[in-house]
């Protein structure tokens, strides 16, 4: 068990898909405008990952190798559409703010690692456990990204306004460049310095 | 059975494909009420929004709807009703424009506020910088006075071309006239501070989001112009 633990809480921090990996960074840039999108985000990651990670561990046997990542897109895509139409279906707001990115899960790098490294090789039960560990890893930084954008950028938190009316009529004013791309990839950067330097083994000699 | 040779790998994808194919099938159909509902709720959210209502949450959106919009009808170029068993509400605006104006179905919601001003509220639709822009803008009945607009995107530029969707540039369109001395003209989207060559009445432009803002000029222009004749008629009585 002390083996499935590591597997679990490892890709939170010491093993991070987004900090330590760099992977899926392309959806951390589109979707962290606001909270909302962030989390829904987060959580259609973690249920594609565990569920594509238990499908390929249960099949890792009959996979014809000279396929295998034939079969592993198949897999990501089909859950990737379900997924998609359950967001239509039930919380077409979020759908709609997502717009393409839930489909561009498919084509999250993180998805594919985790089944090339991971489940092709382990049972299903450790599987799943590295599917949602990664899963949430990449939400944990998805939301602090979020939460430093929206804030910054729309005085916003999920949507209710946090920051007082009195700052504004005292001429704060939001900040345009947090709504753009490219200060996601800033503050990536920042929580990647902030945890690299709480890591010293992670730091490169 | 040999697990790397070429009849197991084409036998085991065949079949792996029609699993998955069968389970997406099996998705979207027992999802596609749901999604239709939604699609056409957030539709009526949309026409509200251009003559102004905010249903206060997602449940009061068809009830809403349902009391205000009192009619709805196509009507030709010439500006004379359309009968057929078609719907206004189930036109496919996207489809229409791309129809040269005299072959054009278009939807008129008719809206009929709590003090009993009556509304008359058209679909448009056109091309961003990045995708679809549309929107809906509603008039008073003397067929030129603008009442209120309505406009979304699919994916312009956050801070930039999504400021299209915000009131501080659809209310801009609140009092503008349609039609001037008998004359149709669309209401224009002009850098802030110019003015347009002709005498119709402008709105600012969005700073730094030239083509989206052009995009709703000319969708302003060519979705409009082939109801001409429906608003003249409008003024007239």
């Amino acid at each position: 068990m002390a083996n499935n633990k590591s597997v679990f809480f490892n890709p939170l921090s010491k093993d991070n898909p987004v900090l330590v990996q760099i992977l899926g960074i392309c959806s951390v840039l589109a979707v962290t405008v606001k909270l909302e999108p962030a989390v829904v985000m987060g959580l259609s990651v973690i249920a594609v990952l565990a569920f594509s990670n238990v499908i390929i561990s249960l099949i890792r046997n009959t996979i014809p190798t000279n396929i295998r990542i034939i079969v592993q897109l198949v897999v990501v895509a089909g859950l990737v559409v379900i997924v998609s139409e359950l967001l239509k279906a039930y919380a077409y707001d979020v759908s709609k703010q997502l717009s393409v990115f839930i489909g561009l899960i498919i084509t999250n790098c993180i998805l594919m690692g985790r089944l090339e490294a991971f489940a092709m090789a382990n049972r299903p039960w450790p599987s799943f456990l590295d599917g949602v560990g990664n899963g949430i890893g990449y939400t944990i930084i998805l939301v602090i990204v979020a939460f430093f954008r929206e804030l910054l950028g729309s005085g916003t938190l999920f949507g209710f306004q946090v920051v007082p009316q009195c700052f504004y009529e005292a001429g704060y004013a939001n900040n345009g460049l947090m709504i753009l791309p490219p200060m996601a990839l800033i503050v990536v950067a920042c929580i990647i310095w902030v945890h690299r330097s709480f890591n010293k083994d992670l730091q490169d000699k | 059975m040999n697990k790397q040779g070429n009849a197991y790998t084409l036998i085991y994808i065949v079949v792996l494909v029609v699993l998955v194919g069968a389970a997406l099938a099996f998705t979207s159909i027992s999802l596609k009420d749901r999604q239709q509902a939604n699609a056409d709720a957030d539709k009526m959210r949309q026409i509200l929004a251009s003559v102004n209502i905010t249903p206060a949450n997602a449940a009061d959106i068809i009830s809403d709807y349902n009391t205000y919009i009192t009619d709805s009808y196509i009507i030709n170029e010439a500006g004379e009703k359309v009968d057929g068993d078609l719907k206004a509400f189930d036109v496919n605006v996207a489809l229409q424009v791309k129809e040269p104006a005299d072959k054009r179905l278009m939807p008129v919601y008719v809206c009929t506020l709590a003090d009993g001003a009556v509304k008359y509220i058209l679909p448009m639709y056109g091309a961003g910088l990045w995708g679809p822009i549309w929107g809906y803008i509603s008039v008073d009945a003397d067929g030129s006075t603008v009442y209120g607009a309505y406009f979304a995107h699919q994916g312009e530029t956050p801070g930039l071309g999504a400021e299209i969707e915000k009131p501080a540039f659809s209310s801009q369109f609140i009092g503008k006239q349609l039609i001037k001395n008998g004359e149709f003209l669309p209401v224009a989207v002009v850098k802030a501070g110019q003015k347009p060559a002709g005498d119709e009445d402008y709105v600012d432009a969005i700073s730094g989001a030239t083509i989206t803002s052009k995009g709703v000029g000319s969708m302003t222009d060519v979705c409009l112009t082939p109801y001409a004749n429906f608003l003249k008629g409008l003024a007239a009585k």
